[in-house]
């Protein structure tokens, strides 16, 4: 049984995560689209969610075999690993120490890299275009469906986890038909961080229950997480934008 | 089987970016999972443990910077010379 009062901070998680990978995924297939032709972006497109459907029936149903204490601490540690190599990562782009997530660059460079290798595409099925939108629909969709099932595994929270997912499915395709280019005015970089706060706080909080420990307020502790992580975050963000404070250091303001 | 060994290191770095990090985060969870129930009470695991993760990453966060900063600085020098 659902209990849809809890549910908001999985339909939010996935919905975001999701939200991040589709925009990503349909970036190089437009850019696929548009520099080699629709057929062989679609059928790559197809082959690729087609694989992943498979991956989620060959090994959706054995999740249900895995003892729920085992699952907890397997899925919170694949979670917190995930969760807080995004924070890292969104902390020191928000600092300004790496550069920001540039779809319409990486959609410009796909398109480059399709119009220099166009001379050997081959007459009937351009296989340089299908494995490009495969490989990305397959590894963009891998990281939606892992997001799904680490959010929504271990607490009976799969469907609303999925909705969450769905969602953001059906918000980037639609834009996507309605544009015909990327989505560049995502702000990806906040979207990332406050996915990496979410997955983090999700991961901390299954270890912890795989581990048996005992978190103050129950459930609700998710949300001090949350809270925590984000203070954290924040505080990380104040000490990598830090002048320089030894000879030779730089910053990333001054290179500019 | 080139496409095969791609696709296992681009999963693998779903889950690690920089090795020192993950295995930071990794010891500490061997930490919490077997010395914990030695050293700390049932109250203190819980908080203990979020706050090493939290160290973890502002470390980890000080150390990049710096180390990034001082990369930028070695190729605005070779640019120069």
């Amino acid at each position: 049984m659902i209990d849809w009062t809890h549910a908001g901070p999985s339909i939010l998680a996935s919905f975001l995560a999701a939200l991040v990978e589709f925009v990503e995924a349909l970036t190089i297939i437009l850019a696929v689209g548009t520099v080699r032709g629709w057929r062989p972006a679609i059928i790559g497109t197809v082959a690729g969610v087609l694989t992943l459907a498979a991956l989620v029936l060959a090994f959706g149903p054995a999740l249900h075999r895995v003892p729920l204490n085992a699952l907890q601490l397997v899925i919170g540690v694949l979670l917190l690993l995930f969760g807080m190599r995004w924070l890292r990562k969104a902390v020191l782009r928000s600092a300004g120490i790496i550069g920001l997530h540039d779809e319409t660059a990486i959609f410009a460079k796909t398109k480059t890299a399709l119009r220099a290798d166009e001379s050997a595409a081959p007459a009937r099925l351009d296989k340089v275009a299908v494995l490009t939108t495969f490989k990305a629909v397959l590894l963009e969709g891998l990281e939606v469906v892992f997001i799904v099932i680490a959010v929504g595994a271990v607490g009976h929270m799969l469907v609303p986890a999925s909705i969450g997912a769905a969602a953001a499915g059906a918000m980037v395709i639609g834009l996507g038909v309605m544009l015909h280019k990327p989505l560049a005015r995502v702000p990806e970089n906040a979207l990332k961080f406050a996915v990496g706060v979410l997955l983090s706080a999700f991961g901390a909080f299954w270890v912890g229950e795989g581990l048996r420990f005992h978190w103050p307020g129950e459930d609700l502790s998710l949300l001090g997480l949350v809270g925590g992580l984000l203070a954290v975050s924040w505080i990380g963000v104040l000490i990598a934008r830090r002048p320089a404070a030894t000879p030779g250091e730089m910053s990333l303001g001054e290179v500019r | 089987m080139k496409m095969f060994l791609n696709a296992l290191r681009e999963v693998y770095g779903l889950f690690v970016e920089d090795g020192s990090y993950t295995a930071a985060l990794l010891v500490w969870l061997v930490i919490a999972a077997f010395v914990f129930p030695v050293l700390l009470g049932p109250a203190w695991r819980a908080p203990v443990w979020f706050a090493g993760l939290a160290l973890i990453l502002l470390e980890n966060v000080a150390r990049s910077a710096r180390k990034l900063r001082l990369e930028a600085r070695k190729v605005v020098d070779r640019i120069e010379t």
